[in-house]
């Protein structure tokens, strides 16, 4: 029983990361019909800039909690952003209206810059950060106990408030409104006097910035990473936007949790060698079955 | 030419120039200017201000060349997209009816003439020519992207370790046999991937790909895990290239009097690849000719026309992955006897990507086009060992500028008109 709690704890704080990331998919996905295949990578280069934020906080001498957290969040965000921004402008706008297949082409070409420019840099072993927040919340369950780490806790917060302001801007805000009437029809959109080009851009920052929050909170929280990273976790972050409806907000979110739960129970009662084959296989079983994911609409075809 | 001078605006071209820069300060300050160093880190800023001036330079003469009428003129020629198959007249002459032949023979003669070195070089390369060729069935003729096409080229390979180990399989019974089970599983693939189509095919596949991968990694009781299992040399009608023979076999040096060299099973290798190569380069062509070919090609370029003129879409795609995914196989066989060892390691999603790179930068659907980028992108690298580092970068970038610049390749794919024959009912 309380191992059965203890990975739905787990699996709750991995599955709100996995949903920050969902979101850059549903996004890009819903307001240019593509999979931007270079976003698990941008989780990856915030992972990096996460640990570089921290190294060069701690060399001007920075060391109090709050300080270095939210020095780090802003440092890596914004970088990420940038990130963001540089790839649709270098990777997808010169191939604006071009074939799909060119499109996702050139996506997995940023895709291998990005991991290479990396591992060039930075060399190809395992890096990792300080801990910077340790301690744990204990419940005694049974015989046995279920530890909260404060870093868990931080995360489910972090992540919560990150797609709640989210969510704010794109329901409440005029650039949010502009958003969705691009996402619903670029052409009108265009027609009726917003600038399309520039809110693409900017989806793919918002898409970048919430990806660079999933990459400070988990680099905090594992510590360890390297240049591959992004693969894995962007495919699974791609696994729950599909889950949950690809092109739908609270689908990314609702797809993140139920997936990271799921994965988490499948590698504590089954087998933890086996939990990505467990992700991809639930990727194709949906996509067989649902491939309109539980809160998306379905796809219409066009000629 | 004054007159031209007057129009570009250098100031434009300036204030590009500092955004690219500024821009390129924020990008690559912390990942290049700052390396890791355990919790610490170093600076090397010699690096970013290379880096960055290099971008602003870069930046400025675009700025400038575009606003030039040359410049102008190559914006609208490559704002243009080049789509579809470039048809030739009916009775069009190839120059390639005198290079194949010449081409083949001087591929003959290439083992007796080169080291061992370059004959192990030249056999990886055929190996990605095989590679480039399935794939480019399924991507280049088909248009269905599969990023998971190292899974079949990892089921040739284990295929033929596992045969050798389990059931004491050779090369040459496991050369069909590893096809046949590499376009099942293309066919299990192909299933339930026909519901979708383009970004989703691509993720599935790639998911698939790396689904045989874990296995292959975690089920240690039957593939040793990462520690990999051996494979077995090819044999010349029973003769192995050894220099001791097991028991009951006699050595290939020893039958023929002739003393021994561990080139031989190479220079074997490279003959039998090269007649598989052939081969399945006359089936291409042949496929291409035929109507499935077409189909695929029809598929590719409007699939909901092609269903409402009544086409069995299922059976042209499942057609295209499971020649592809057979062809992967073979290339698979030959890499684990080649190397003599099969380890996950070698199939990464990596080697799907290098495979893709081959089949975009040769021209998709281009036989010619894949066959000069296999060798290329395999070749090179070995040959210029300095910059091997460099070559996943490359790679990446070659596919960004290839999608913007040419999306269809460097060799554009052909195909022979055809005439309307004299006699015929007008």
């Amino acid at each position: 029983m309380d191992i059965i709690l203890q990975q739905l704890v787990n699996g709750l704080s991995l599955g709100s990361v996995y949903g920050l990331i969902a979101i850059g998919y549903t996004m890009v996905y819903g307001i240019i019909g593509m999979i931007n295949f270079a976003h698990g990578d941008v989780y990856m280069v915030s992972a990096y800039v996460t640990a570089i934020a921290i190294a060069l906080l701690s060399f001007f001498g920075i060391e109090s909690f709050p300080v270095v957290i939210l020095g780090t969040l802003i440092f890596t965000i914004f970088v990420t952003g940038v990130y963001g921004w540089v790839i649709e402008r270098v990777a997808y706008r010169p191939l604006r209206g071009s074939s799909r297949l060119s499109i996702l082409i050139s996506a997995i070409g940023m895709s291998l810059i990005l991991q290479n420019y990396v591992q060039l840099s930075q060399g190809a072993k395992q890096q990792g950060v300080p801990t910077l927040l340790s301690g744990a919340i204990r419940f005694e369950v049974g015989d046995g106990f279920v530890q909260l780490t404060y870093m868990k806790l931080f995360i489910l917060c972090a992540s919560f408030i990150g797609m709640g302001v989210l969510t704010y801007i794109i329901q409440k805000t005029k650039l949010g409104r502009m958003c969705r009437a691009t996402q619903q029809d670029p052409k009108m959109a265009s027609i009726l006097g917003i600038d399309t080009d520039k809110i693409i851009s900017t989806v793919f920052v918002i898409g970048a910035t919430m990806a660079a929050l999933a990459g400070v909170l988990v680099t905090l929280d594992y510590g360890g990473f390297d240049f591959y990273v992004g693969f894995i976790i962007g495919i699974k972050a791609f696994t729950a936007a599909v889950l949950g409806g690809i092109g739908s907000l609270p689908g990314a979110m609702l797809g993140g949790i139920i997936l990271g739960l799921s994965e988490a129970l499948f590698a504590g009662l089954i087998s933890s060698d086996y939990k990505d084959v467990f992700s991809f296989s639930l990727l194709v079983i949906i996509l067989i079955f649902r491939p309109s994911g539980l809160l998306g609409k379905p796809e219409v075809e066009k000629v | 030419m004054s007159q031209t001078m007057t129009n570009i605006d250098y100031k434009k071209s300036i204030i590009d120039a500092v955004i690219a820069g500024l821009l390129a300060l924020i990008v690559f300050g912390p990942i290049v200017g700052i390396v890791l160093d355990g919790y610490d880190f170093n600076a090397e800023p010699q690096r970013l201000i290379g880096i960055i001036a290099v971008v602003m330079a870069g930046r400025f003469v675009a700025s400038v060349f575009f606003q030039t009428p040359k410049g102008a003129a190559f914006l609208y020629k490559h704002s243009s997209k080049d789509d579809g198959v470039h048809v030739l007249a009916a009775d069009h002459k190839s120059k390639l009816r005198w290079i194949i032949p010449l081409t083949i023979v001087i591929a003959l003669l290439v083992p007796f003439v080169a080291s061992k070195y370059i004959l192990t070089v030249v056999i990886l390369g055929l190996i990605y020519v095989l590679l480039g060729l399935g794939l480019n069935i399924v991507v280049g003729l088909a248009g269905l992207l599969d990023l998971g096409f190292v899974g079949f080229y990892a089921i040739g390979a284990y295929g033929l370790a596992l045969g050798y180990e389990y059931l004491g399989l050779g090369f040459w019974s496991m050369l069909p046999i590893a096809a046949i089970i590499a376009a099942i599983f293309g066919a299990i693939l192909g299933f339930p991937v026909l519901r979708m189509h383009g970004d989703y095919l691509a993720i599935v596949t790639l998911g698939f790909g790396e689904i045989i991968r874990l296995v292959l990694t975690n089920w240690t009781e039957v593939t040793q895990g990462p520690n990999g299992m051996n494979a077995p040399l090819p044999s010349f009608f029973g003769m192995e290239f050894k220099r001791r023979a097991s028991e009951g076999h006699v050595p290939f040096h020893e039958f023929f009097g002739i003393p021994y060299s561990s080139a031989y099973k190479y220079i074997f290798i490279y003959l039998v690849l090269l007649l598989v190569v052939l081969g399945v380069l006359y089936v291409k062509k042949r496929l291409t000719k035929m109507p499935i070919g077409r189909a695929w090609e029809a598929l590719r370029e409007d699939e909901i026309a092609c269903r409402s003129l009544g086409l069995n879409h299922v059976l042209v795609k499942l057609s295209a992955f499971m020649i592809g995914a057979s062809t992967g196989g073979l290339a698979g066989v030959f890499f684990a006897t080649y190397q003599g060892f099969v380890n996950p390691s070698s199939f990464t999603f990596f080697e799907s990507a290098l495979i893709l790179a081959i089949v975009v930068l040769g021209g998709m659907g281009s036989t010619l086009g894949v066959v000069i980028a296999a060798f290329v992108l395999t070749v090179a690298p070995e040959l210029l060992r300095e910059f091997a580092d460099y070559r996943v970068l490359a790679f990446g970038m070659l596919m960004v500028l290839m999608m913007i610049w040419k999306p269809r390749g460097l060799v554009r794919m052909t195909r022979t008109g055809v005439e309307q024959r004299e006699g015929n009912v007008k």
